[in-house]
């Protein structure tokens, strides 16, 4: 089987809703199934990877060091879009994995060049 | 590609963000709460106005109908029904349905 290109576009904050956590799941079981898996973060989904993250308090099984396992998996292609990550204060420093920042523009490239583009 | 929105512009960010990240020359198809951005009266403060210059723009019509636009829709956006974007979805190698 041919790999293809999937793409999963991050937007959600981690904590508000599933999707973060959903989406985890499901890069999870597309590495699985050697895929050529990529990972952006734009919008409120730069918070997914924000360093210091602590949802005892709520509740919450803390899924962020989930993010930094990812390599385990041969999942290495993790993307962030510099405006989404300026517009709320970060900077890679602020990110517990390593990253790669690109352009709107950029981004919109990697974005075309995808078999599948899943969303959450 | 074909992007695909379905959250009023008003409502979410969906649109601005899709808006950010579609290169110029992909297809844009507005479905549900997202028909209001292709209206006259939204389609500047939405950023389809600007976004039809480098876009093609759809908009999925039992959609426009059902929410009394018909015939608001900005000059340059294409109604499309149910065939039709299916035909969208096949002609385009790659989609994204914005969240």
């Amino acid at each position: 089987m041919t790999a293809k290109k999937f793409m999963f576009v991050n937007r959600k904050a981690p904590f508000g809703t599933i999707y973060a956590l959903e989406s985890l799941e499901v890069v999870l079981i597309t590495a699985t199934f050697d895929q050529d898996v990529s990972l952006v973060f734009v919008d409120d989904g730069v918070y997914e990877i924000v360093k210091g993250q602590n949802p005892k308090g709520i509740g919450i099984k803390n899924h962020a060091p989930t993010y930094r396992a990812l390599d385990g998996y041969d999942v290495e292609k993790l993307y962030v879009e510099r405006e989404s990550m300026q517009a709320r204060g970060l900077t890679e420093a602020d990110l517990l994995v390593d990253v790669e920042v690109l352009s709107s523009a950029e981004m919109a490239d990697l974005m075309a060049e995808q078999d599948v583009v899943l969303s959450f | 590609m074909l992007h695909i929105v379905n959250k009023s512009h008003a409502q979410t960010t969906s649109l601005q963000s899709c808006l950010r990240l579609a290169k110029a020359g992909s297809a844009l198809l507005l479905i549900e709460d997202a028909v209001y951005a292709a209206t006259v009266a939204g389609a500047a403060g939405s950023g389809i106005a600007d976004a039809m210059k480098t876009l093609k723009v759809y908009a999925l019509q039992p959609d426009v109908e059902a929410r009394g636009m018909t015939g608001k829709l900005v000059d340059g956006v294409t109604a499309v029904d149910y065939a039709g974007f299916v035909d969208l979805v096949a002609e385009h190698p790659n989609n994204q349905s914005w969240l």
